[in-house]
């Protein structure tokens, strides 16, 4: 049995991770065509690369059939509500820089902060006679955030993809996106609100609890080497 | 986990109390609409309860708890005065990892009458004590009312007052609020730097500078918001005798006798919760052992919003979650009696709680 390695399967994720890898010795390459995910590594033996979108990673980490991953902390901390007792995390990759925030149409030039945004939701709810909505992927984290602050009367709609598009379509009041620049928020009349954001996220690579380390503890232990860094004592 | 059986077994014994009485068991329905209860308990709900789709009633849920199904079915078609018990499975999701009930029977008691509400107040403490003693549980209780009458009383605007009632349930909201309505602290930055913009332009020039009017929500509800946030700026700071009874009364602990007394002083210093305090003190002389009953100035506040008055809980020793709780729920007959309401209160047990205790 080899250990598994999943790392995202396309995009500048994934030639990132292959950079942060391939500086510290360890070649991870795709092999054959651009369609097809079959993965090699170079450098470490006994090392297997499993190349899968990086929304997938949290929950092959969870169930243990990853040793190890590399996924966005944004990920890990909506899709694992109690991530620090099934996932460790091993390296902040230094890439993959992103915030998780709250954006409003930039002609709200009343709400700026997340008690605005309450005394806001509050009219809205009395005017339209529902709950102002907020379009995200990113469920549990923005409710945990809403209720820490004390926020009431929202909704959250699910939005998979092209989130910043909801509120001129009337789908959403606002949105809770991560974003790097800012500027897809621009492009749609959108603003941040201020104050820190909901989560920063960046690129980690992570160990999973699950995962029996004992069959790959030599791969293991010359992965970690040759990365510089050190497993937890206590996995099994 | 405890054994199903025994738990039922429990439950039953329990029930068997409050049918002694001469009390009304009904039965109810497992699916809810979610549309009534995301209404009712906010976003939240949406992270505690099994939400499935049904083609013709659209978004449903598994019952979360019996109060909104109770109130619907009294508020149809109950007599008056109404006193009914159920017994049935309740369903809460849980995280992933998290060794918390997911599914699990409550006992419920609850009471609609208009008659003498302080005293079924303590006639559902009374019977839930009664029911409870084997346990020998630690009551704690609460009066979320004291607050709603300290905050109607307040001398400011009645959009503050109506911003800090909204708020009753949110702690820390509740706290922020009420500082800054007594200008303590300083105003948030971009508070004032609307403010400064404000008087030298127009509200509705500022918004459509700021770029183009996209949304459901217009340009006229965020100009009026802006105009509010004008009037409010010249609004006096709460009095600060006010601001200190509210915070006095949150800051209560102790036992209901301890707390009769220092209510008494507080309502010296601030006239408006008279009548509270005094509803306060009749139930208090009307429970059972008034010595050994707790009482915390902020208790109920973070259980369920729908509580406007009276409110308890018995825990046993060592246990992080209450084995009952209740209270008092008038608002909420309002909100689903469309138009007609009922001064109602009640609460419910858990037996698998009561077992497991049993058990260690």
């Amino acid at each position: 049995m080899s250990l598994r390695l999943g790392v995202p399967s396309k995009g500048r994720l994934m030639e990132q991770t292959f950079d942060w890898f391939s500086a510290r010795g360890v070649r991870l390459s795709r092999s054959g065509s651009d369609r097809e995910y079959a993965a090699a590594v170079d450098g470490v033996e006994g090392v297997s690369l499993v190349l899968t979108s990086a929304g997938e990673i949290p929950r092959e980490l969870e169930n243990g059939r990853l040793h190890l991953g590399v996924t966005g902390t944004d990920l890990i901390r909506e899709q694992l509500p109690f991530w620090e007792s099934q996932v460790f995390e091993l390296a902040a990759l230094g890439f993959g820089h992103a915030d998780l925030i709250l954006a409003v149409p930039k002609f709200w030039v009343d709400v700026e902060t997340l008690d605005d945004l309450d005394a806001a939701a509050a009219a809205f709810r009395g005017i339209h006679g529902f709950r102002m909505r907020i379009a995200t992927k990113y469920h549990r984290l923005v409710r945990e955030h809403l209720k820490a602050h004390g926020v009431a009367d929202y909704q959250i709609v699910d939005s998979q993809g092209a989130t910043e598009g909801t509120v001129a379509q009337r789908t959403a009041e606002l949105i809770a996106d991560i974003t790097s620049t800012g500027a897809t928020l621009e492009a749609n009349h959108l603003k941040m609100l201020q104050g820190p954001p909901i989560l920063q996220s960046q690129a980690m690579l992570l160990g999973s609890r699950q995962a029996g380390w004992a069959a790959v503890s030599d791969a293991a232990t010359a992965l970690s080497g040759q990365l510089g860094l050190t497993l937890p004592t206590d996995l099994s | 986990m405890a054994d199903k059986t025994a738990i039922r077994a429990e439950a039953e014994r329990l029930q068997a109390v409050f049918l002694a009485k001469g009390v009304q068991p009904v039965t109810l329905e497992f699916l809810q609409p979610a549309g009534t209860l995301l209404d009712l308990y906010g976003e939240d709900i949406r992270a505690r309860a099994y939400v499935t789709f049904d083609p013709v009633h659209g978004e449903q849920m598994l019952r979360p708890d019996f109060t909104v199904p109770v109130v619907q079915m009294h508020m149809t078609d109950g007599a008056e005065p109404a006193r009914y018990t159920y017994l049935g499975d309740v369903f809460r999701k849980q995280d992933a990892g998290s060794i918390r009930a997911r599914e699990y029977l409550q006992l419920g008691y609850e009471v609609f009458d208009r008659a003498n509400p302080v005293a079924a107040d303590a006639e559902v403490f009374g019977l839930f004590a009664e029911a409870l003693a084997g346990h020998k549980p630690q009551a704690v209780t609460g009066d979320i009312g004291l607050l709603i009458a300290a905050v109607k009383g307040l001398s400011t605007s009645e959009r503050r007052r109506a911003a800090l009632l909204r708020h009753i349930w949110r702690p820390g909201r509740f706290r922020a609020l009420l500082d800054r309505f007594s200008d303590r602290g300083d105003m948030p930055a971009t508070r004032a730097n609307i403010l400064e913009k404000l008087q030298n332009s127009d509200a509705a020039e500022l918004v459509s500078a700021a770029g183009p009017e996209i949304g459901l929500r217009s340009a006229d509800e965020v100009v009026a918001r802006l105009d509010t946030l004008k009037e409010d700026a010249t609004v006096a700071p709460i009095p600060e005798p006010e601001r200190q009874a509210i915070s006095d009364i949150l800051a209560l602990s102790g036992t209901v006798q301890h707390a009769a007394v220092a209510l008494e002083e507080i309502a010296q210093a601030y006239p408006a919760i008279a009548e509270a305090v005094a509803r306060f003190q009749a139930r208090v002389a009307l429970l059972p052992n008034p010595s050994e009953i707790g009482f915390e100035g902020s208790y109920g506040r973070t259980l369920m919003e729908y509580y406007d008055g009276f409110v308890f809980g018995f825990s046993l020793p060592g246990a992080d979650i209450p084995v009952a709780t209740g209270g008092r729920y008038d608002a909420l007959t309002r909100v689903l009696g469309q138009g007609r309401s009922i001064p109602a209160v009640g609460g419910v047990i858990r037996p698998d709680l009561l077992v497991a205790e049993g058990a260690r």
